[in-house]
């Protein structure tokens, strides 16, 4: 949780570097609330992009957390009047704190959501803060991102036995990028992804019952 | 007051909480979720995870060592802190912070 205190930063550096200030980084953090997303739109604001583009790329960037919503579903379904609040806040980090605790409560839900939110637009006016007053372009930064993914990534290898899923997850990842492309690559991906999971799971059924 | 930045973040916005909840319209307690989707969910966790750091990679290109180096060396430091320490925020400071030497100092 404390990551996004850093990726936050980061964030507001980045977006502050490029000429949008603390109010900017406000409205990102507490509104789009995705990170990787809110990187990507500082591009889109000063590259000049059309709606119909930050459209367009948001779905594919954040098309992931759909597959977030499902995995979580049936555990938020009965959260009651912070069900909204708990679906808005389903982001990266809060899903993969969500997702490998089965213990997990409404109550602890909430409180990973609203720590994880209030990290994020902490670090987001801090670090937009800090890049206003220091005339550095703080090259590098959001290579923050990318640390968080492979953190956790490495943390969920960690914890399991079946590494399956991670190596399709890269494998499908990597072909559909040297096929694709760097900008095209992502929906391709997921749908490898996804095809490559269900066979999986198909198959490890059958050996199931026999 | 940019107009164009404040609809691109309101874009962004609305795009992803529709995403968000999508899934939520069609499933949960009391609607039938077929078994395959819950097998299906259990799966993808770790999958996703590798896809989103080949995301972060995607822009590597081995033409020049200013392309590939920073990005590895920090990528490997992170993972080796993670290994070391399985503290989150150091790894991801650590990684950083490689990162941003090898860019602004050595990689320029």
């Amino acid at each position: 949780m404390a990551g996004y205190l850093a990726l936050g930063a980061g964030f507001g550096i980045v977006l502050q570097s490029k000429g949008y200030g603390v109010l900017y980084a406000l409205a990102m953090s507490l509104f789009i609330y995705a990170g990787s997303m809110q990187f990507v739109a500082v591009n889109l604001i000063t590259g000049g992009a059309s709606l119909i583009t930050a459209a367009l790329t948001t779905l594919m960037v954040n098309a992931r957390h759909l597959l977030y919503g499902i995995s979580m579903a049936n555990r938020y379904s009965e959260t009651g009047k912070v069900k909204p609040y708990l679906i808005f806040a389903l982001t990266d980090e809060t899903y993969s704190i969500v997702v490998s605790d089965e213990k997990m409560e409404r109550k602890d839900f909430l409180t990973v959501s609203l720590l994880d939110h209030l990290y994020w637009v902490a670090g987001s006016v801090i670090g937009s803060l800090i890049g206003g007053l220091i005339p550095w372009d703080f090259k590098g930064v959001d290579f923050a991102l990318t640390a968080l993914f492979l953190t956790v990534f490495t943390e969920q290898v960690l914890n399991t036995k079946d590494y399956l899923p991670a190596v399709i997850g890269v494998a499908a990842s990597v072909i559909s990028l040297l096929i694709f492309g760097a900008d095209d690559f992502l929906i391709p991906a997921m749908i490898l992804i996804s095809l490559s999971l269900m066979v999986l799971n198909l198959l490890r059924r059958r050996a199931r019952h026999g | 007051m940019d107009k164009h930045a404040i609809l691109i973040i309101a874009v962004a916005a609305l795009v992803t909480i529709a995403i968000r909840f999508i899934p939520f319209l069609f499933l949960g307690k009391g609607k039938k979720t077929p078994a395959f989707l819950t097998e299906l969910s259990a799966l993808l966790p770790p999958a996703v995870m590798g896809m989103l750091v080949i995301y972060c990679l995607k822009g590597t290109s081995f033409n020049a060592p200013a392309n590939w180096v920073p990005v590895l060396v920090s990528a490997a430091v992170t993972v080796g802190l993670h290994l070391w320490r399985r503290k989150t925020l150091l790894s991801i400071l650590g990684g950083t912070i490689v990162y941003m030497l090898l860019v602004n100092l050595i990689f320029v």
